[in-house]
């Protein structure tokens, strides 16, 4: 390669954002961790004002970070090799994301194939459930556990299914946003940007339905034992996931209503695209062992 | 878009920096971030190693003498803490940031404003970390390893600082690797195929994909005892249906990926220095390459070795231990490799490579003090004992921190343009050698003999190799004064000139740029032949 084909890579000069957004998590992480303890045990303090602060700050950041990027974008100072090394970021990020939810579908495995088997007396550990937990039973959905805890478990029919299908018709209309994206057709484009979202609004209020649901009528609570447990962690930090995405659709959607991306210059819209199919891929695997199986 | 070519054209003419201390918090530049981890490490360095001298402090006799035993346990479990997140890791991403895109000829990092937050968020989660020692109650008092229930049940309510300033030091180091890695893919300069990655740049390729794999798993395992603690969850509660010996697993599932993440790039800089010194080629280097992944891939598959009396079916046991020496093979191809590259070479004995030297003996200690760790029947007398303790120091001190000595001995002519105080630096190499023996090699006495860990008093008959421990543990702490001197006499500007190849018999680019290397460096990449 000579030096006349080589384009310059694009080294912002100092920016203010980095700094903001340190400050935003240092106020959200004592916040929250103050916050937490307050609001469990009743304590009087300003962890929920320092978090909600620090929220602010964070939303500040973001749009200003973002607004200088989409300024430089639309200027044209970004390269073919920039938008690869967005492009790679944003994998590597998902990439981290899947691993955060390895850990919890870990803790599903763990609990449900060895250690409520152990806990009723499986392998060698017949005495543990003789002496520590006599009576208790495997099974799963852990509806009674050790400690004599009882709630329902949640079906796979109904809600759910509806939920499932929501999700995967909305990865289908992601994909042809952005074919039609691709193809210059705009008004493709926006109608079936708008479709996902609303799609993914139609989900997460399903969601919070099948909360109440299970609350209310089943007595299925996060305080349910592991079955609750996993049940909520699971499904909550993929609602959040979802509530993500949903306002990324969003952004994206204002963008295209203001004329932005093309087939060239599309990496927000990309990756957007690329972290709502990510949220449809944990919601079937979640969708399988947490509700089917 | 005239006016972009101008600003392209401004930046090339200047090295247009704001002065004062605007430029530290609003830099993208991947030297002055480089610069910002390193000293950041060092001063949690010191601060960690403040904690560490209170412990030996109270060790120094049998008895309770100085500290309370909860205070000694916050002690050990901050310094453990502030070693390995706030010392060990930062210090290797700032070489990271200083290093890799001059090794591989890129202008800087490939995300520069994502580099700058993922280093400032590190100082608030430690700024959290440190005060909550001073809370009612006091700081987190668990171990750096938090078991369940010590972290749930029976912890204090610092608990969830600890969690959220977990959860901030892993967003640094995961937004940190994923910035390494990306460079490594995409800015390489024409011509520097993978086979021709200098090993530094490979050991750390390979690193962040670790850090990126295990650190979110970290954070479930935080978020987990957060909501075992505070919402009533029992992920790690038989009476719920989970199980304390499943936290374990979660989190060696991150910390023995953990370990390699700390010695990775340790292998990288050793991998330099012994050839440059030696004046030769570095022996074998492809199979250094493929030394370095399998070490990566086998460390995925070992993590219950640290788990071998928390109790574990028979057929587990057998796995772990035998994956876990598996590792020691390409462990040993690494140390090989070194020596044969010094075999017969014209070797000169300049501090980088009194450091190198050291370490690869010191490390070599470290890995068969982790062999015998890990034949599982005798970890049953050696666990929980003083015995690991010397293990991880060695591999630890005299491996991941003795290699970051090195490093810094050797790039710090190319970064601060002055030879360093050749004195001051023997003085600090031959203090810190005998002290760091004196002080963790008979640990490993005491801890075959049964003295546990992690208790702050001990039986009789440890007295007095307790007492020479403390006195290594002071003489090493001290002798650490002496590299802060020296690094800072060189960053003020004092000491001899270097020249651009600064050491003769050194390879790779970063020796092409000038010392001290300017502001912005290849901004048009440089031919690699
Ligand atoms: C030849 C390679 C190695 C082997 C076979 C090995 C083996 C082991 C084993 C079996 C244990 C558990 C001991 C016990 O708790 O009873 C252990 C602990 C430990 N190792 Fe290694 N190890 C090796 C290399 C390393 C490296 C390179 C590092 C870090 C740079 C490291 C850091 C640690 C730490 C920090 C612990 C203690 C963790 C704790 O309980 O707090 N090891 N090692
Ligand atoms: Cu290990």
């Amino acid at each position: 390669m000579s030096e006349q084909q080589y384009e310059k890579y694009y080294v912002p000069e100092q920016s203010v954002w980095p700094i903001v957004g340190a400050v935003a998590l240092f106020l959200i992480a004592v916040g929250a961790g103050n916050f937490v303890v307050e609001s469990t045990k009743g304590k009087e303090g300003y962890g929920g004002w320092i978090l909600t602060a620090g929220l602010v700050v964070l939303l500040v950041m973001l749009i200003g970070w973002f607004r200088d990027q989409i300024e430089e974008s639309m200027a044209g100072k970004y390269s073919a090799q920039l938008g690869r090394s967005y492009r790679q970021g944003m994998s590597w990020f998902i990439f981290s994301e899947i691993m955060f939810f390895a850990a919890f579908f870990g803790a599903l495995f763990y609990t449900r194939m060895i250690a409520v088997p152990w806990l009723a007396g499986e392998s060698n550990n017949a005495m543990t459930n003789e002496v520590l937990w006599p009576g208790f039973e495997a099974m799963w959905p852990l509806t009674q556990t050790p400690g004599g805890t009882t709630t329902q478990a949640m079906g796979w029919m109904g809600l759910p299914l509806v939920n499932t299908a929501i999700l995967l018709i909305s990865s289908v209309t992601a994909h042809f946003a952005h074919v039609a994206l691709e193809e210059g057709k705009r008004a493709r484009l926006k109608l079936f940007l708008g479709i996902t979202i609303v799609l993914g609004l139609i989900f997460l209020f399903l969601q919070v339905e099948e909360y109440v649901h299970a609350y209310r009528d089943l007595g299925l609570m996060l305080t349910s034992g592991v079955y609750g447990n996993t049940f909520f962690m699971l499904t909550g930090f993929h609602g959040l996931h979802v509530t993500l995405g949903t306002l990324m659709l969003i952004i994206m959607f204002f963008r295209v209503l203001k004329g932005h991306f093309d087939k060239e210059n599309q990496f927000a819209f990309q990756a957007t695209s690329w972290y709502w199919h990510f949220v449809d891929v944990v919601w079937v695997i979640l969708f399988v062992f947490v509700y089917i199986i | 878009m005239s006016s972009v070519a101008d600003d392209l054209h401004h930046d090339e003419h200047h090295d247009h920096k704001p002065a004062g201390i605007m430029r530290w918090l609003l830099t993208t530049n991947h030297k002055d971030i480089g610069t910002l981890y390193l000293w950041f490490a060092f001063i949690m360095f010191l601060v960690g190693g403040a904690m560490a001298m209170v412990i030996r402090a109270e060790l120094f006799q049998p008895g309770l003498q100085i500290v309370e035993p909860n205070f000694f346990n916050q002690m050990t479990t901050v310094h453990g803490l502030i070693m390995v997140f706030g010392a060990v890791m930062p210090a290797f991403t700032g070489l990271a940031n200083w290093m890799v895109p001059l090794m591989i000829g890129a202008p800087d990092m490939a995300l520069p404003r994502m580099n700058n937050w993922s280093f400032w968020i590190l100082p608030g989660a430690f700024l959290i970390l440190l005060s909550s020692l001073f809370l009612e109650g006091g700081g987190p008092n668990f171990g750096w390893t938090f078991y369940a229930p010590l972290s749930t049940t029976f912890s204090n309510d610092s608990t969830a600082l600890f969690v959220f300033s977990v959860h901030i030091m892993g967003i640094s180091s995961i937004m940190g690797a994923i910035n390494v890695i990306v460079t490594i893919f995409n800015m390489r300069a024409p011509g520097m195929t993978w086979m021709k990655m200098p090993m530094f740049v490979w050991t750390w390729l390979i690193t962040a994909f670790l850090l990126i794999a295990v650190m979110p798993v970290l954070a479930g395992a935080v978020t987990m005892v957060l909501t075992d603690k505070y919402f009533g969850t029992s992920f790690f509660d038989a009476a719920g249906g989970g199980d304390p010996v499943m936290f374990q697993h979660i989190f060696w599932f991150f910390g023995h990926p953990e370990v390699y993440i700390m010695i990775l790039p340790a292998f990288g800089i050793i991998s330099h220095i012994v050839p440059t010194f030696s004046r030769k080629r570095l022996f074998g280097y492809s199979s250094m390459v493929y030394a370095t992944a399998s070490i990566a891939l086998l460390s995925f598959i070992v993590w219950a070795h640290h788990m071998f009396t928390t109790g574990m079916p028979l057929f587990a046991e057998m796995f772990f231990m035998f994956a876990t020496m598996l590792i020691s093979v390409p462990t040993g191809v690494k140390v090989f490799n070194w020596v044969a590259t010094m075999w017969r070479g014209s070797i000169s004995y300049e501090m980088p490579m009194m450091f190198a030297l050291a370490f690869i003996v010191l490390f070599t200690i470290g890995g068969f003090s982790g062999l015998m760790l890990a034949i599982t029947p005798v970890d049953f007398q050696y666990h929980d004992t003083y015995f690991v303790v010397a293990h991880f120091h060695y591999v630890l001190v005299t491996g991941a921190v003795f290699s970051i000595m090195a490093a810094v001995y050797y790039w710090l002519p190319k970064w601060c343009g002055k030879m360093y105080d050749v004195t001051l630096a023997k003085w600090h190499f031959w203090c810190s050698m005998i002290s760091v023996n004196l002080l963790f090699f008979p640990m490993h006495f005491v801890g075959l003999a049964g003295m546990p860990r992690r208790i702050p008093d001990y039986a009789l008959q440890f007295a007095d190799f307790n007492k020479w421990i403390s006195i290594g543990g002071f003489a090493f702490g001290l002798s650490q004064l002496i590299f802060l001197a020296l690094v800072i006499k060189a960053s003020r500007k004092i000491g001899e000139p270097a020249t651009a190849q600064v050491w003769d018999g050194a390879e790779g680019l970063e020796w092409e740029v000038p010392s001290p290397a300017p502001y912005h460096t290849f901004e048009t990449p440089p031919e690699v032949k």
